[in-house]
């Protein structure tokens, strides 16, 4: 495999690491709005503070990873990307911003809050709708780059049945992700009233994901002709990703392993992302940027490979400790600890 | 609005916008832990729950501060590429490297920090719950060390060549540890250690003066002060070494900071005064030899003066200003922490007395004070260039169209994120007193 390759499935790795957590934390937010506005907070509100409580910062890095280390392994991402991307980037740091600290401020500043909660729900939707903007515009043809200034074509944007359907794909997503989880984690707990109302959310939203799953696949073949062929050709990554959603499904209908039943969510989102990533490549930002065109160095690389192994070593383990206490052990979670 | 619209002027106010307002809570980070695990471990050796106590209320006060310090730092992460983006794209070749590692720090500080929040009472052994504060020690240092490096490196470019414009023959860790790095790095992490105690310090010393005779401040106080004095002597110690590098690799900016014109040896050190429109220094305080001695340690050092360079490529002269208050500060502060500390040694003098209390009570928000100028003089020093020598300002800078538009809505943002902190801080503080607290938890009787 080449530096270019490991480079970028690195990345990949970290924003698949970033989708699921965040979906749960985002759908978790979410949720927790619905059912006070419902007057149905009570039977998941410690579910999902028991939850985000210690994880909630650790969701954060790995974006951070992300946008840090595909400036490490692709710095004329940072050219493109960086000048097109100015306003929604910043919406996106500003959602982000807001999120994190009233999270915070609502948990440990030991005030309920309307407001906070608002915040925190309504932003759980808007953060992955302005973040997929970076995944629309890289298929190309939102943006113009004359005499090297690169510009974002915002009525493109606004204007394009895609994109849309991308912005619908990842809210219902989250929602479904973050349900399947909790519902897990609910089982976990052994609290019925929370398992009940969760399961219902995440068979609410199964069905919505997997529609736009599928509707964003062939509305890709408008937007990109030649990605959409290269999803073609390994067909079957999306076929696994069908079956692990099916699975997933009537685990959860049935009341039966829910562990096993968000393994299979994570399964379904793993293939169906990688197989999305795979199939774009070698491009980064189509037509402008390959993989090969906007490498760091070879030094670089393999410093950076050399770190990230480095990291990994260091924090699995701790990875591990974190959900040893938090996730699997079941005093806490049952709230005896 | 006020000015024409340039991308680059925007640039420069909406970065250091974000981050003066990130490094008031990122050097709390950095500080604090440190603070909380000094307090934890008094707990554990001294058998003496007030310590304990100490550190759980610091470390929940720290968590809000900590909350603000992720999210502007995630921001301040992302507007590099986006405000930056020729920079990002030439500096992505040569420091992708520290950056990269500075977010496992971070990583490394956010997961420990979660467990440790989160199991203060689920151990029965209290050394194992301190153990877990070590790697949040670690975490917060190291990610100070890492991107520090990042903007030693924009000081003392060096590790790489420069072949018609492209960064070629790279070499990582001679791009990390450049000449700045030893200094820049010991100053930053040995003043977010000092700021941490009087910012704490000055919270107990608050609470004594007005009437709280709780012997947990005045633990508290001590506590704060001895190290805060630890501190600020070492802060001097690497000051010094600072002024010495400056005038080996970057003498402008030394000259700029001290207004001096002349190439010549023993050169006297400026304090205080201004300077009118043709380069003359008014109501300053002269001390012969000291800026020589300063910058080679001998006072036949030939220190060189601003004339030598071209108009151009100079720094703004008003960091002088910026410069005289952090070293007074500095030396402020060591003042105060060293006599307080002094006076309870003793034990003839009363440290508690309220003239030296309201010094400390200063020294919270001065300390902050000391480190946005400090920065904003090594920043504002280095102009015209972003890469020292090797890229203007002008040439890393986006030529997007709307900075200005986020410049407002970001200063929006920070002023409501202050304003909530603030707030969220107060509360947490006034509904829940120490004495509440102590006795919630059952601690009446103590040894001491």
């Amino acid at each position: 495999m080449s530096y270019e390759v490991i480079g970028i499935t690195v990345l990949w790795f970290f924003l698949y690491g970033y989708l699921i957590v965040a979906s749960v934390d985002f759908g978790a937010g979410f949720f927790s709005y619905y059912t006070k506005r419902t007057n149905k907070n009570h039977i998941i509100h410690n579910i999902i503070q028991r939850y985000l409580s210690p994880v909630w910062e650790v969701t954060n890095v790995f974006l951070v990873f992300f946008f840090i280390g595909i400036v490490g392994f692709f710095p004329s991402t940072a050219y493109y990307y960086g000048t097109a991307l100015l306003i929604p980037g910043s919406i996106a740091i500003i959602l982000l911003a807001v999120r994190g600290s009233y999270y915070a401020f609502a948990t440990y500043g030991a005030k309920e809050s309307r407001m906070y909660n608002f915040l925190y729900g309504a932003t759980g939707l808007l953060i992955p709708a302005s973040l997929t903007t970076v995944l629309t515009i890289s298929e190309g043809g939102y943006i113009t780059v004359e005499n090297g200034n690169v510009r974002l074509l915002y009525g493109e944007l606004f204007g394009s049945l895609y994109s849309w359907s991308v912005v619908i794909l990842a809210i219902v997503s989250v929602l479904f992700i973050s349900a399947s989880f909790l519902t897990y984690y609910a089982s976990r707990a052994n609290d019925k009233g929370a398992l009940d109302l969760l399961r219902k959310y995440a068979l609410t939203w199964s069905l919505p994901a997997i529609s736009m799953g599928v509707i964003v696949f062939f509305l890709l073949s408008k937007r990109n002709y030649e990605h959409y062929q290269n999803m073609l050709d390994i067909w079957w990554v999306f076929g696994i990703s069908l079956i692990a959603f099916a699975a997933a499904t009537y685990l959860i209908f049935k009341r039966r392993n829910f562990g096993t039943a968000f393994i299979m969510v994570m399964v379904q989102y793993f293939t169906a992302f990688f197989g999305y990533g795979a199939s774009h490549l070698p491009y980064i930002l189509y037509p402008y940027l390959t993989i090969y065109d906007g490498f760091t160095n070879e030094t670089m690389a393999v410093w950076l490979i050399a770190a990230f192994i480095g990291g990994l070593l260091m924090l699995i383990p701790s990875l591990y400790l974190l959900m040893k206490l938090f996730l699997f052990d079941a005093d806490y979670i049952e709230g005896k600890k | 609005m006020f000015f024409e619209y340039d991308p680059v002027l925007y640039s420069r106010i909406l970065t250091s916008v974000t981050l003066a307002f990130h490094v008031i809570f990122a050097t709390l980070g950095v500080g604090i832990p440190l603070m909380i695990a000094i307090a934890e471990w008094m707990g554990i050796k001294r058998n003496d729950p007030h310590y304990t106590l100490m550190a759980r209320r610091w470390a929940r006060g720290f968590v809000v501060t900590v909350a603000v310090g992720v999210v502007t730092g995630t921001a301040i992460g992302l507007q590099l590429s986006l405000l930056w983006p020729n920079f990002m794209q030439a500096a992505g070749h040569t420091i992708g490297l520290p950056m990269f590692m500075e977010v496992f720090a971070f990583f490394f500080e956010a997961i420990f920090l979660g467990i440790y929040l989160y199991t203060w009472d689920r151990f029965k052994s209290k050394m194992k719950h301190f153990l877990l504060i070590i790697p949040v020690v670690i975490g917060a240092t190291a990610s100070a060390f890492f991107i520090t490096t990042v903007n030693s490196f924009m000081n003392a470019p060096q590790g790489f060549t420069l072949v018609d414009g492209v960064l070629t023959d790279v070499s990582p860790l001679a791009a990390m540890f450049n000449p700045a790095t030893p200094t820049k790095i010991s100053h930053v992490i040995i003043t977010c250690y000092l700021t941490a105690a009087f910012v704490l310090g000055a919270i107990a010393a608050f609470h004594i003066l007005r009437g709280n005779k709780h012997v947990y401040h005045k633990k508290a106080l001590h506590l704060t002060m001895v190290t805060g004095a630890i501190f600020a002597v070492a802060t001097a110690v690497i000051g010094d070494f600072s002024g010495k590098y400056l005038h080996e690799y970057q003498p402008e900016k030394l000259a700029a900071a001290e207004w001096h014109f002349e190439t010549e040896t023993e050169a006297p050190l400026i304090l205080g005064g201004f300077l009118t429109e043709d380069h003359e220094i008014k109501y300053a305080l002269e001390i012969p030899y000291a800026l020589s001695i300063l910058a080679g340690g001998s006072t036949d050092t030939e220190v060189i003066g601003l004339n030598e360079f071209p108009e151009e490529e100079l720094p703004p002269l008003f960091v002088h200003y910026l410069f005289d208050l952090m070293v007074f500060i500095g030396m402020y502060l060591a003042a105060v922490a060293v006599l307080f500390t002094f006076l309870n040694w003793t034990k003839k003098w009363n440290g508690f007395s309220r003239p030296l209390l309201w010094a400390i009570v200063a020294g919270g928000p001065l300390s902050m004070l000391a480190i946005q100028s400090g920065w904003f003089f090594a920043e504002i020093g280095r102009q015209p260039w972003i890469i020292n020598q090797v890229m203007t300002v002008e040439e890393g800078a986006t030529t997007s169209q709307h900075v200005d538009i986020m410049l407002y809505v970001f200063i929006v943002l920070y002023a409501v994120l202050g304003a909530t902190t603030v707030t969220v801080l107060r509360r947490m503080f006034k509904s829940n007193p120490v004495e509440h607290e102590l006795e919630e938890r059952g601690i009446h009787h103590i040894a001491k």
